[in-house]
């Protein structure tokens, strides 16, 4: 050990405690949107184009409007890498800033920050993913899961598979197999599942993939082989997609009866298994293309001009979309809190106003640029999720089509179940907040 | 001649012992805990809820882990999954006897891990060096496996992780989202002081003088009368019961609620690298080893915006990961014997200073 | 009564009324246990030699594969890429023994091994900074390895072989019996053999421990190419490959730390092993049993054989 290692070391650390200091100065006249994304770690390419997407359009919202309603956005991403840990630093590392709304973009992320949300008065947006349950807006005020929740993406799929099979009181007796990431994620559809399986007398086989074993696979799909179930759906996430679509084809199971969530409607889930993949089906809520007017604006001004990390064939997959359709409702919500207190910098406390009163015709989605884009969106204060509609996309070996329509979710089978979780929700962590915060009138 | 001990003498036995025998030790330890009672007054949240909490949480961990591989020579990788059985422990009781003091129910949950420690540490018997850290593997992905699997742990949650209700300690609220972060920090700093001091005298103990002695040679132990299965099982159950505390505080003081990933594999090895980067056998390396493998990632995180420069969130991510290898390899080739070594170098460089001998 | 059923005689019944399957099962086990010995070969070797646990083997795979696609993306000639992964994996290894292993020399092995994590950490960044962090398709095309499947008729029922997996399985025993082969047959390979038997009685009778290390880290290097092109294939190419490298620790204290054969036999074991139980018994317990099924084969055996299948007898001295 030599002096001159040890003063060297003793530099490093110091120089890293000194850099803990971090400072919070921040410019008033811009509204601070903190996207908690992950580019990296064994989830990234999932994550990747929604992160491209989320950011993109904002920053389009920057270049072509200046912004929204004359105040700049300042975009600000955190790497989260899929990892709740460095998650909840981002948020502790953004609380501080007045952040307009919290994008956690990860199950296990919104779970630790619900609790959160309402003492910081920060809106969490969990946009179809994270807690069903937080669609109950007396009990959640403040965490929104627009357009659809898990429980609706099922009952979605059932109605789906139904149709196929001729009405869903032809599903008794069918076998439906149920795959997915065994993680807090994967096991939420679950309840209402055996619900539906019992309503219609239809059987269900469960098949958990750890997030170790998500690139193998292969005792899940001999056992899918064995069961013979005849319709398979699947709740995966990162790399888990891709590699169930690969074993399914081997298999030789039927593409046009495996089924996923939205979350496994990205071009890379599909691409991987190439032509095999063809006839795969998963639900998805945002059109992919580029050929709508915001998204050219964003191929214009932001990817055209170098100022965003997105290769440009990327533009408009179907993920990218989804990140896009994340960043309309934040865009909107800003919007829409700046009408309803007439500031021009809002906060996080103006912006859940904004939020709840949330209400995309499409009319408005038109005026956007994004004329058939969504499904009409519509949030109000008891409902935070808003139940939208869904359509089913089909890989045709080298892009997604829309093979169905807007399938309307089981609202009369999924809002007693959520109304029920939120109870149980509230009953288990006593000294939950009673709900004070006022409701707007709708704009 | 700045950490000169002439002129101090010692006329007592008890005097000579002590674990900080100089005056200038007794001061700095002083100071330190000074500084770190009154640091809420002048530290922002920020520090306080994402820098300190943490490091004194993953310091307890990194004490538990060192009781059992510094100074028992045991390899375990188990570490992130004993932390989990404390936190569900904590849970469960606290869910099914809420009026019981929380403090209460975070140590007793770490008699609970102590138990599962204490089991799956009876391979030791028979297994050491690397294949024990990978028989610990199998406790790990067991475990790992029953947070996700049995509902009963996590009360039938239907997102399946454990969420922190609000508990009381004297009127204050110390757990739940409404616990302010000084609540919680000085319930954390509290806890870690003490148990930093039970291991400290448990170390300069006749526990730990087995302990070390089954380190150095296990053969030549047993034969001067050790018996290895209690010395051995009772590490485990030491270590796992301090992993357990740091696990149930990680929930309840800092998280707030866990889903069964806060308790993976890469957990373990973090906290394997802070007792290896801080000093095998050494509480304070525990200390510093949890500040350089904790801190520095967020320091480098942080950092660049400070400095003014802009660089993708992405970006710094994969150079954070680059400089925390790299500094990994110079501090090990710096000092194989970690920062906790490099601390009493410096201590007896500062003792001749200005002059080299 | 049902459970003793359900454990003791429902999946043999299983297994004899459906042979085809249980074929199936046995097939993917062998495949994904031949796969598993792969990423154990690559710790074996460098253990072997330098008594380093190399815990960025599964690292290695990774940057490894991405290399190779990051390459052909980038416009080269697959066969080219191939070429220019290899030396890269040469320059790795050479920067790891002159960086990392040689300023290290002589430290306990806990300290080595921490190294290794330093270099995992420093493969995660840098490969994520250079490559990007989506994920990769192979190029299983460009390197002319088969594609599809063919199912052959038996037992009543039908049995599906991927092309691919024939191949793998072939690679990887031809790259075992090669391997095999160097260390006992070629003048470098007895060099290892001494040295791993004695860094200084190696270093005595005049073998140069740094070109050593650099031919192991070499071999593991190559090692760690094959395994990534062929996972790669079977999912693709992106980091969450690395925790398949966990996979091959039980591998490992299966078959012995030391020992080649013991990697390939404690990959078949463990890799039957954790697919028939999941398969079979995995129901009972709601599946999802091979995140850790092989962690407990492997503690069974290592209960009985403290030092592995095939590893060196440990003796202890005081």
């Amino acid at each position: 050990m030599k002096t001159k290692q040890l003063c060297v070391a003793i530099a490093c650390a110091g120089l890293m405690a000194s850099a803990v200091y971090a400072s919070k100065a921040q410019a008033e006249d811009s509204i601070y949107v903190p996207l908690l994304t992950y580019r990296t770690g064994p989830y990234a390419n999932s994550g990747i184009p929604i992160a491209n997407g989320m950011h993109d359009y904002l920053a389009m919202l920057n270049e072509r409007d200046g912004g929204i309603g004359g105040v700049k956005l300042n975009i600000e991403e955190c790497e989260t890498g899929y990892d709740t840990k460095k998650g909840v630093e981002c948020y502790e590392s953004i609380k501080g800033k007045n952040p307009a709304v919290v994008n956690p973009w990860s199950t296990g992320i919104t779970l630790q920050l619900i609790p959160k949300a309402g003492v910081d008065k920060i809106p969490i947006l969990s946009m179809a993913y994270g807690l069903s349950a937080a669609a109950v807006g007396k009990d959640f005020p403040w965490v929104f899961n627009p357009p659809a929740t898990y429980w609706d993406g099922m009952s979605m799929i059932i109605k789906y598979i139904g149709g196929k099979t001729g009405g869903l009181d032809k599903l008794k007796g069918k076998t439906v197999g149920f795959i997915f990431l065994d993680a807090g994620y994967g096991r939420e559809p679950i309840p209402l599942l055996e619900q539906l399986a019992k309503d219609y007398g239809f059987k269900v086989k469960l098949y958990a993939v750890a997030g170790k074993e998500m690139q193998d696979q292969s005792s899940q799909w001999l056992a899918v082989r064995r069961d013979r179930p005849d319709w398979m759906i699947m709740w995966g996430w990162g790399a888990m997609n891709p590699t169930a679509v690969k074993r399914a084809a081997e298999n030789g199971y039927p593409m046009d009866h495996f089924i996923s969530v939205w979350w496994g409607g990205g071009e890379d889930d599909a691409r991987p298994a190439g032509a095999q993949a063809k006839g795969y089906l998963t639900l998805n809520f945002a059109v992919p293309g580029e050929k709508f007017p915001a998204i050219e604006a964003i191929m214009k001004d932001v990817v055209g001009k170098g100022k965003s990390q997105t290769p440009k064939d990327k533009v408009g997959e179907s993920h990218y979309n989804k990140g896009v359709y994340n960043s309309v409702m934040i865009a909107e919500a800003i919007r829409n809190a700046q009408k309803l207190t007439g500031k021009k910098v809002v906060t996080g406390e103006d912006v859940r106003r904004g939020l709840e009163t949330m209400h995309i015709t499409a009319a408005r989605w038109k005026e956007l640029g994004l004329d058939g884009f969504a499904a009409p969106l519509n949030i109000t204060c008891a409902d935070h999720s808003g139940h939208q509609p869904a359509y089913m996309q089909q890989w045709d070996g080298a892009k997604w089509v829309k093979v169905s329509d807007w399938i309307q979710p089981m609202t009369d089978k999924v809002g007693p179940m959520l109304d029920a979780a939120a109870k149980e929700y509230v009953e288990k962590n006593s000294g939950w907040p009673k709900r004070t915060e006022a409701c707007d009138k709708a704009m | 001649m700045l950490y000169r001990e002439a002129g101090q003498f010692k006329t007592s036995y008890a005097s000579d012992q002590a674990i900080f025998p100089i005056l200038q030790d007794r001061i700095g330890i002083v100071v330190i805990l000074a500084v770190a009672f009154t640091l809420p007054l002048y530290a922002d949240d920020f520090i306080v809820n994402a820098v300190m909490i943490p490091f004194l949480i993953f310091s307890l961990a990194a004490i538990g882990l060192n009781l059992l591989t510094g100074y028992t020579g045991q390899l375990s990788l188990g570490t992130g999954a004993f932390m989990g059985v404390g936190a569900y422990a904590c849970y469960k009781l606290t869910t099914i006897w809420p009026d019981v003091n929380i403090i209460v129910w975070v140590v007793c949950s770490g008699f609970f891990s102590a138990a599962v420690g204490a089991v799956f540490g009876l391979p030791s018997l028979r297994i050491k060096g690397f294949y024990l850290a990978i028989a610990t593997l199998a406790a790990q992905f067991f475990l790992e496996w029953c947070f996700i699997r049995i509902p009963w742990l996590y009360n039938e949650n239907i997102s399946g992780a454990i969420e922190v209700p609000q508990r009381e300690l004297f009127n204050i609220i110390v757990t739940g989202p409404r616990a302010t972060a000084e609540t919680r920090y000085y319930v954390v700093l509290c806890l870690v002081v003490a148990m930093t001091w039970i291991a400290s005298n448990l170390m300069h103990g006749r526990i730990g003088r087995t302990w070390m002695a089954v380190r150095d040679m296990d053969i030549a132990a047993e034969l001067m009368g050790i018996r290895l299965l209690p010395t051995k099982l009772m590490a485990f159950a030491v270590s796992s019961f301090y992993c357990g505390v740091a696990g149930a505080l990680m929930v309840f003081l800092w998280y707030g609620g866990a889903e069964p990933a806060v308790f993976n594999i890469n957990q373990s090895f973090t906290i394997l690298f802070m007792i290896i980067i801080g000093g095998l056998g050494s509480l304070l390396g525990s200390f510093l080893g949890a500040a350089l493998i904790y801190v520095l990632p967020i320091a480098l995180r942080f950092g660049p915006e400070l400095l003014g420069l802009h660089m993708h969130a992405a970006t710094v991510e994969h150079v954070t990961f680059m400089v925390v290898g790299i500094l990994i390899i110079f501090f090990l080739i710096a000092e194989p014997a970690g920062l906790a070594r490099l601390w009493q170098i410096g201590k007896q460089k500062l003792r001749v200073w200005p002059f080299p001998y | 009564m049902d459970i003793l059923y359900s454990i003791f005689i429902d999946p043999f019944a299983q297994m004899i009324g459906a042979p085809d399957l249980l074929v199936q099962t046995l097939w993917d086990g062998l495949v994904g246990g031949m796969l598993y010995a792969l990423i154990a070969l690559g710790f074996v070797l460098i253990f072997k030699a330098s008594g380093v646990f190399n815990f960025a083997q599964g690292i290695m795979v990774v940057f490894a594969g991405l290399t190779l696609v990051g390459l052909y993306e980038a416009g080269v000639p697959a066969f080219i890429a191939l070429a220019l992964a290899i030396a890269v994996m040469y320059g790795l290894a050479f920067a790891v023994e002159r960086v990392v292993l040689r300023p290290l020399v002589n430290q306990p092995d806990i300290i080595l091994f921490m190294a290794t994590f330093g270099i995992t950490y420093f493969l995660i960044g840098f490969g994520e900074f250079v490559f990007g962090g989506d994920p990769k398709v192979m190029i299983t095309d460009d390197l002319y390895l088969p594609k599809g499947s063919f199912n052959v008729k038996m037992l009543g029922g039908i049995v599906n072989f991927q092309r691919l997996d024939i191949v793998a399985v072939v690679v990887a025993s031809i790259m075992v019996a090669a391997l095999a082969v160097f260390f006992s047959k070629t003048r470098i390979g007895r060099a290892l053999r001494a040295v791993a038997d004695s860094h200084s009685a190696a270093l005595s009778v005049g073998i140069s421990l740094e070109q050593i290390w650099v031919i192991v880290w070499f071999a593991a290097g190559l090692v760690a190419l094959v395994t990534g092109i062929f996972w790669g294939a079977r999912s693709n190419v992106s980091f969450a490959l690395e925790v398949i490298a966990l996979k091959a620790l039980p591998v490992l204290i299966l078959g012995g730390f030391t020992s080649i054969p013991g990697a390939i036999v404690g990959g078949l074991i463990i890799g039957v092993g954790e697919k028939l139980a999941e398969f079979y018994w995995g129901p009972l317990v709601g599946g999802g049993t091979d995140a850790w099924f092989a962690y407990v084969i492997a503690l069974v055996f290592l209960l009985f054989r403290p030092q592995g299948l095939f590893g060196e007898k440990i003796i202890e001295r005081v």
